[in-house]
């Protein structure tokens, strides 16, 4: 709740790519009141103290996804990350690590959004259904099977989080990998065995190396460990089913 | 300038651009859809709502039941051939959002699950728990790239439409990652860049919720309809807005003031019982409830907190496991940005502005006077809404309405040639020229978040939940001013990469005409209805002179000409608007009446 208003220094990593030739911090004097998020603060710079800093909003209740950066090196939501637990000492906001900045605290996701669309993120159906058949049936049980999964609000707070995309950006990382495991785990879908093609690669489920900072840092608390644990043992019985089963896994 | 040839162009891609993307691809796989948003689709507003998305599926329910809510609670300004293609054909296309894996929360037999919704007789709103447009805006989006004919331009600000012999023939849009402008050609166009909540100071709107679609619409001359009608919705989060969805009360909630007192018994909806009861009380229509909050005010007894004034939104009763697997997200709010835990202590809200009742005039089919131009969802008026929007219908809305936009567009872009490429070419650069001047303007001084935030207030004090004339004066004097000193607008930002600032000050001329088209609305109409109430002596509807859409037409410099139009009505005489103990009495005697007649 208000009180009392005080001031909170926010280092800001900046980058305009067209003047800086790396990024450098700039610091700011904003003040606060307890029940201000860091979306907040950097909104107050924005509007009184310079117009020109850069960053991604919209909701501001942790829904959109936009606004996603690292916080005292800790990849969070800004708009549910509050000032007060930074003060008196100050924070510092840098834009979501692993990704190139394209500008101050703006990351490009060109990369997230190419491989989310490689997956067939849609219904592939078991059983196609016409409207007049009206809905599939899918008791709560079932649908608890993949529901978790579908909530990734695409914040990549988990790519930034992730020590092996940070390696290898081919990886093709947790919040993806848990939606293809969304789909996977919906009892409408038939399409697991056109997605486990890509969970075999090295750059899909097994490149990951389960250190779980991911599902840490997950603000929607999907846990994207448990979904690419999961493949794994399915792409491990699909794998040896292929050498028992006539005519292979799945087809 | 880089030219796009596309067959049908779409501005935004939240629910209704992407419903309407998927039709025109269905509709002719051939046809190249051009899928424009300045955010990712996946930010689009419509991710926020929660409660769900009504649609007639219980055998005790009925079309005319859901028929009757809308327009009764719409207070009979609403279209009601358009509200009877929409109830009709609203269960199809939630099915059609299960089919393509809308997690819908479900009965222990797999069916879809229904909840109570304020001003809905029977339980018909599909909800997938209460993050129900986060789940269609992620199912439309992912489905939709399945279909190669649709080709997103993802953060591409759309500064102007292009229109070229009378019709629609494109749009100009700015790549945000480098400042470079294309030219979008299409042969028809459909606007889907939701609402324009934004204009006032304490909103449930996402940043991007900045009236950018209607405004355009507006310039190129085509009408805003019933913008004075602006929804508060009751239930929001002090200071920021945020909002606590309608299923709160659906799912059992109650309101009370200061005394512990359940206060809407006080206010023609009662009688107050335990159990949530349709049409009554907490589960009454969002007009009612958010004046019946500021009647609360005005006798002193609401809460008063360090934003304002505040009610209790109490769910302790339901109990934790109920209130975690119905409302999650609604937990995690109350916990996250309060620091409540809703199960053991009462939420305080208030009300905030939520959703834009008005919009560009669309047809039935989602058409607009100017040919080509197609609009759907919170931009547009196509008629369901009239002067209260019921909870739940806007998502319904979204697809049943973005299905009709994208198959009439898509036909219309068939019977139709581009003309004139050259000319279009040449509007496109003075586009350019004129978005450009906007950072380029040398002397000027003012302030974007000033200018905003002088709005803003002013909008609040003049267009509230409760209305005076002089008050509505000031507010269009002040916008009048505001429109003068936007002209002398400083734009610090020069740079070509991610400009937000330049978007600001662009978004902020949009913001300024939408705003005044509600405030002169607002102004000229005399009487009180739905969400327009008035203390200065129209306290009243007044169906004689004002059963009448306004019509808002740009006037350049000057504020817009304001002209009316029919209301269609088909089957419902306006009547009596009533819920609680009187509603039963009020139906009762319609059926009487309807018994005599017929």
């Amino acid at each position: 709740m208000a009180d009392t208003e005080k001031i909170i220094e926010i280092q800001v990593l900046r980058y305009r790519p067209e003047q800086d030739k790396e990024p450098v911090l700039q610091s700011y004097k904003v003040p606060f009141t307890d029940d201000m998020s860091v979306l907040q603060g950097l909104q107050y710079i924005k509007d009184y103290l310079d117009e020109t800093v850069s960053f991604r909003w919209s909701c501001r209740m942790a829904i959109c996804g936009s606004c996603g950066m690292m916080i005292d090196g800790k990849p969070k939501l800004s708009c549910k990350t509050f000032l007060r637990e930074y003060y008196p000492q100050g924070l510092r906001v840098e834009a979501l690590a692993h990704m190139p900045i394209e500008r101050d605290l703006i990351v490009s996701v060109e990369d997230f959004v190419t491989k989310l669309e490689s997956i067939k993120p849609y219904i592939i159906p078991k059983e196609p259904r016409t409207l007049e058949q009206g809905e599939y049936l899918q008791t709560p049980q079932q649908r608890d099977m993949y529901e978790q999964f579908s909530s990734c609000i695409n914040c990549m707070l988990c790519y930034a989080a992730c020590p092996q995309y940070g390696l290898n950006p081919k990886f093709t990382g947790p919040g993806v990998l848990a939606l293809l495991h969304r789909y996977n785990a919906d009892s409408r879908d038939g399409g697991q065995a056109e997605r486990l093609g890509l969970g075999y690669a090295d750059e899909g489920f097994w490149g990951c190396t389960a250190v779980g900072y991911c599902s840490e840092v997950c603000p929607k608390g999907v846990d994207p460990a448990n979904a690419i644990n999961q493949n794994k043992m399915n792409s491990a019985i699909n794998y040896f089913t292929r050498f028992v089963t006539p005519g292979g896994a799945d087809k | 300038m880089e030219v796009f040839k596309a067959d049908v162009a779409i501005v935004g891609a939240g629910g209704g651009g992407l419903r309407a993307a998927i039709a025109v691809a269905e509709s002719d796989p051939k046809l190249k859809i051009a899928l424009i948003s300045k955010v990712l689709p996946m930010r689009s507003h419509t991710v926020a709502a929660e409660g769900g998305a009504a649609a007639v599926t219980r055998p005790d329910d009925s079309l005319d039941h859901h028929f009757n809510d809308t327009v009764g609670g719409g207070d009979w300004l609403c279209e009601q051939d358009v509200v009877e293609y929409f109830v009709a054909h609203a269960h199809e296309e939630v099915v059609q959002m299960e089919h393509w894996g809308c997690p819908w929360s479900r009965t222990e037999d797999g069916h879809a699950n229904v909840r109570p919704f304020g001003g809905m007789k029977i339980e018909r709103t599909w909800f997938a728990a209460d993050k129900t447009g986060f789940h269609m805006l992620h199912t439309l989006f992912q489905t939709s790239i399945k279909y190669p004919s649709i080709k997103r331009f993802d953060e591409h600000f759309c500064v102007d439409l292009v229109v070229e012999d009378g019709r629609v023939q494109g749009a100009v849009v700015i790549e945000i990652a480098t400042g470079a402008f294309r030219l979008i050609q299409a042969k028809a166009v459909i606007i889907a860049t939701g609402g324009a909540g934004r204009v006032f100071r304490e909103n449930t709107n996402g940043g991007i919720v900045t009236g950018d679609g209607m405004a355009l619409a507006y310039r190129h001359g085509v009408p805003l309809r019933d913008m004075e009608f602006m929804q508060y919705h009751p239930t929001c989060m002090p200071r920021t807005g945020l909002l606590f969805t309608e299923a709160c009360r659906g799912e059992g909630g109650f309101l009370i003031n200061k005394d512990g007192y359940r206060y809407l018994q006080d206010y023609g909806l009662g009688p107050a019982e335990d159990k949530p009861r349709n049409k009554f009380m907490e589960l009454g229509p969002r007009d009612r409830v958010s004046q019946a909050y500021w009647h609360e005010q005005k006798k002193g007894r609401t809460i008063e907190g360090p934003f304002g004034s505040v009610v209790h939104l109490d769910m302790r009763h339901l109990g934790e496991a109920k209130l975690r697997e119905r409302l999650p997200q609604i937990y995690e709010l109350a916990e996250e940005f309060m620091g409540i835990d809703p199960a053991h202590a009462p939420i305080p809200v208030l009300p905030a502005v939520h959703y834009t009742m008005g919009g560009i005039l669309a047809y039935g089919n989602t058409a607009s006077s100017l040919p080509g131009l197609y609009s759907v969802g919170e931009c547009s008026s196509v008629g369901i809404h009239g002067a209260n929007r019921l909870g739940s219908n806007s998502l319904t809305e979204l697809v049943v309405f973005g299905k009709v936009a994208g198959v009439e567009a898509a036909k219309y872009a068939k019977s139709v040639s581009i003309t004139n490429p050259g000319a279009i070419e040449k509007q496109a650069e003075s586009v350019q020229a004129r978005a450009l001047g906007i950072v380029n303007q040398s002397g000027g001084a003012e302030r974007i978040a000033v200018l905003r935030t002088e709005m803003a207030k002013s909008m609040e004090s003049g267009c509230g939940i409760y209305r005076l004339a002089t008050d509505m004066q000031a507010t269009c004097d002040k916008i009048g001013e505001l429109r003068q000193r936007y002209k002398k607008l400083k734009v610090e930002d020069q740079s070509k990469v991610y400009n937000t600032d330049w978007l600001l000050a662009i978004e902020l001329g949009y913001l300024l005409d939408v705003a005044e088209t509600i405030v002169h609305s607002a102004l000229k109409r005399k009487e009180s209805r739905g969400s327009h109430q008035r203390l200065d002596g129209y306290e009243q509807r007044d169906d004689a002179n004002f059963l009448k859409h306004t019509l808002a037409y740009y006037n350049g410099d000057s504020p817009p000409r304001i002209e009316y139009g029919d209301v269609k009505i088909t089957k419902s005489k306006p009547g009596t608007r009533a819920y609680g103990a009187a509603g039963v009495k009020a139906d009762e005697e319609r059926k009487k009446q309807g018994a005599a007649n017929g």
